[in-house]
């Protein structure tokens, strides 16, 4: 319980999560290069008993443990692709903050650049249908003017 | 003693004769417009007001048993402990469910009165609409409170001891964010009772816009605080220092923001210019819908998992009925209706029209991105049973983009005229806000040691946004152009919504350059350290001199005492802490932040503390006091606006009015 605070949703309010915090001394990498990567893929982990909170946020003693494997697999030397691929395998999808593109997300990632195209189009062509002022005068309308302007 | 137990009663009481007065608010004017009796129109200028008295008679008597620690209404024993501060048995009544309910219907309510009170020189069958409509939110939101959410209900024996506020509501941030933010998810139900009214009559014009707008625009100030003030309680609360997650929950109340803001600038469209009638009738149905929605997704337990919602749905399936309800109802309204309201205003798409037609578009599309971001996993797992995550960075990667040319645009659009606007005119016109924006972007690529083109790119957008208010404004009063005196006297005529569009968009761009520097330019140390010892971050120092143990009235905290200091300057003293509440066993961590300038220096406790070791958070945050001193601004930009002389005074007759005949074609 005091693991995962985000399941106590309390209120219509900002999300409350973790009352400690995440990463521990003890479980930082010596090589910064290395664990600045170990951070870049953290954040984009989710903690699987958590509500949509990274690995790298939360203190609960499963995103420790998630967290310490990620450091695992990188001194193993693998690439940032091969540990999330290898998380993936283990715990499905869910696992990952930023979902796969693939044909069951086809509709989530694709909505934003549909929606305003559509919306794009649809707006254009009202502009089109109903040519404002912007049209040229026709030439009798011209030379009426001239004569009420020569005046 | 009997008058804490009767109290209870009489709050359950007075909030079931509010639904009651509900009731005849929801159904008698529209009888009287119906059998055009005056007499029952007149309802709709009283009901609300006595209403709201009975839902504070309400609120007041669960407050007064918080106050007393009437353990014997559950409610209270819940959520509160007799040795709980005073400002958070207050503030408990509303940290919890039902309480929270309560708070929202006293809202509601409140808007109903306000109505009622201040809209005299509304068209009365106009006000007798909104008001009814109003009173069918608040039948059906009082409803719920009453059949699966009372707040009054006994428990027999009385216990003891109560079972605490959850610790991290323990905070005076309970007491300012709900009820800001509760005032403007509830405030966007006079725009949809405004709307649906609108489309009952089959009359719509520029009047209506302008009654509208002050009321949309209240909302949408204090949801923009309470959303800022939230931001803020959880980076100072939750201790690592995060602002802003994308959580569910925070989604909830951004949507409402975000087609709020839409729905303010095609309003102004609407009001000055008559056109975008349906659209704008459309959005305010839409943004008090995502308010609805909102209020479902936290209320219902389905943010958890489905499977929660599926195993106590009581409570979800009675929203998800008032959502279906109010949101199926209106849009079918407005399928129906919307063909009748006459469309007006013609302009080009190079004109003040065309650039809120943009705003509207970019706001909308990011609204649904938000939406589609937080209900495709329940939908997913609904149907297919998968379970998927959707989080900040996809959030980053959809949100963002869409952000950005909506406030590259942005400085255009104050400039351009309405119906037909010279875009290189504007465009010259913003040479120095160009300039100065690229400038920014040049110094801060150097400071920052020519890492990264697009960080100082964006920390210029955020420039580019603040020059752009300037030159807008050096615009109107002829600054320079002008003399000096002329000038003054054009600042001092300004009308106050002009001027409060300049002030929302400097603080815009504000919160551009706080959230680039804070998100980039952040520098961190994680480290154990004993006592004695210290960490650099960003040229400071912070010494580590020892833990002090400290008792609070319901609570223990272990205290770290650190000395910052920086080269020769006065040191200063940080207490990050731990604590421990007793009554719920559970911990909390207290940061400790430092603000220097616009930039922060944030500190806060590990989980590892053992013998006089402590786990130490050490970060320096660039510039992030501009993210919610810019949302302040922003704010206060609306406030500027509301107080426009316009609105203050109020529409005159519309020339509808007085020829009813003929606009109700």
């Amino acid at each position: 319980m005091m693991a995962c605070w985000r399941l106590v949703l309390v209120l219509l309010s900002v999300a409350l999560a973790a009352p400690a915090q995440a990463v521990q001394p003890s479980e930082m990498l010596d090589d910064p290069a290395l664990e600045e990567r170990a951070r870049d893929i953290s954040t984009g982990l989710r903690c699987l008993v958590c509500q949509n909170q990274s690995i790298d946020d939360s203190n609960a003693p499963l995103a420790r443990d998630l967290r310490i494997l990620v450091r695992e697999r990188l001194k193993a030397g693998d690439s940032n692709d091969e540990v999330l691929t290898y998380l993936v395998d283990r715990y499905g999808d869910f696992v990952l903050l930023r979902p796969r593109f693939a044909a069951y997300t086809l509709v989530l990632w694709l909505t934003p650049a549909v929606l305003l195209v559509i919306g794009g189009v649809v707006a254009m062509r009202r502009f089109r249908s109903r040519p404002v002022a912007a049209q040229a005068l026709s030439r009798e309308e011209e030379e009426k003017l001239s004569r009420i302007l020569g005046e | 003693m009997i008058g804490t137990f009767s109290i209870a009663e009489l709050g359950h009481y007075a909030l079931v004769l509010a639904l009651v007065l509900m009731l005849v608010q929801s159904t008698v004017p529209l009888l009287g417009l119906y059998w055009r009796d005056q007499r029952l129109v007149a309802v709709s200028g009283s009901t609300p007001i006595a209403g709201f008295i009975l839902v504070g008679i309400a609120f007041a008597a669960l407050t007064a048993a918080y106050v007393a620690s009437d353990f014997s209404v559950r409610n209270v024993w819940e959520n509160s402990h007799s040795a709980k501060p005073m400002l958070y048995k207050v503030t408990g009544v509303w940290g919890n469910h039902e309480g929270s309910m309560l708070l929202w219907v006293l809202i509601l309510a409140l808007f109903g009165a306000l109505v009622a009170a201040f809209g005299a020189n509304l068209p009365s069958t106009l006000r007798a609409r909104v008001i009814a409509v109003q009173g069918w939110i608040g039948t059906a939101f009082l409803l719920f409170v009453l059949l699966t959410s009372n707040p009054f209900e006994r428990i027999h024996p009385p216990p003891l001891e109560g079972r605490d506020l959850n610790p991290i509501l323990q905070d005076i941030g309970l007491a300012i964010h709900p009820p800001l933010l509760y005032v403007g998810y509830v405030g966007f139900s006079i725009a949809f009772a405004f709307a649906v009214a609108a489309l009952m009559e089959r009359r719509i014009d520029a009047a209506w816009a302008r009654w509208v707008r002050p009321w949309t625009l209240a909302a949408w100030v204090f949801l923009t605080g309470g959303i800022a003030m939230g931001s803020y309680w959880a980076y100072y609360e939750l201790g690592w220092g995060g602002w802003w997650f994308w959580d569910p929950v925070e989604n909830a109340s951004f949507m409402p923001w975000l087609a709020g803001t839409a729905l303010l600038h095609s309003a102004v469209v609407m009001e000055k210019r008559g056109a975008l009638k349906v659209w704008t009738i459309l959005l305010a149905i839409l943004t008090f819908s995502l308010s609805l929605l909102g209020t479902f997704l936290v209320r219902s337990g389905v943010l958890t998992s489905v499977h929660a919602f599926a195993t106590d749905p009581s409570r979800g399936v009675f929203i998800l009925a008032i959502l279906v309800a109010f949101i199926g109802g209106a849009l079918a309204l407005f399928a129906w209706r919307a063909p009748d309201l006459k469309q007006g205003g013609l302009f080009a798409p190079i004109s003040r029209e065309g650039a809120l037609v943009f705003n509207n578009l970019f706001l909308v599309t990011a609204t649904a991105t938000v939406l589609i971001g937080t209900l495709y996993p329940l939908a997913l797992e609904a149907v297919t049973g998968q379970k998927i995550s959707v989080g900040a960075p996809f959030f980053n990667l959809t949100f963002g983009p869409l952000m950005v040319p909506l406030l590259m645009a942005l400085p255009f659009g104050p400039l351009l005229a309405w119906k037909r606007a010279d875009l290189y005119g504007a465009t010259q016109r913003l040479g120095v806000a160009m300039i100065a924006a690229l400038v920014a972007a040049v110094i801060t690529y150097v400071v920052a040691g020519g890492k990264g083109v697009l960080a100082p790119l964006a920390l210029g957008l955020g420039v580019w946004l603040i020059a752009g208010s300037l030159v807008d404004l050096a615009e109107r009063i002829q600054f320079l152009r002008a003399p000096v005196r002329t000038s003054w006297a054009r600042f001092v005529g300004l009308p106050r919504s002009a001027l409060g569009t300049v002030v929302a968009h400097a603080g815009v761009g504000a919160m551009v350059i706080g959230i680039v520097g804070t998100s980039v330019y952040q520098t961190e140390e994680i480290v154990s350290l004993n006592p004695g010892e210290s960490v650099d971050v960003a040229g400071y120092t912070l010494l580590f001199q020892g833990m002090s143990p400290v008792t609070g009235p319901n609570y223990r905290e272990d205290r770290a005492q650190f000395l910052a200091s920086r080269g020769g300057a006065e040191p200063f003293s940080m207490t990050p802490s731990k604590r421990f509440y007793m009554a719920r066993e559970m911990a909390t961590t207290e940061a400790a932040i430092e603000t220097i300038g616009f930039s922060q220096l944030y500190v806060s406790l590990g989980d590892e503390i053992e013998g006089g070791t402590v786990a130490v958070r050490a970060s320096y945050k660039p510039l992030v006091t501009l993210i919610w001193l810019g949302a302040l601004v922003t704010s206060i930009g609306g406030a500027l606006s509301l107080t426009d002389r316009r609105l203050r005074i109020g529409a005159p007759k519309p020339a509808a009015a007085r020829q009813p005949k003929a606009a109700s074609a």
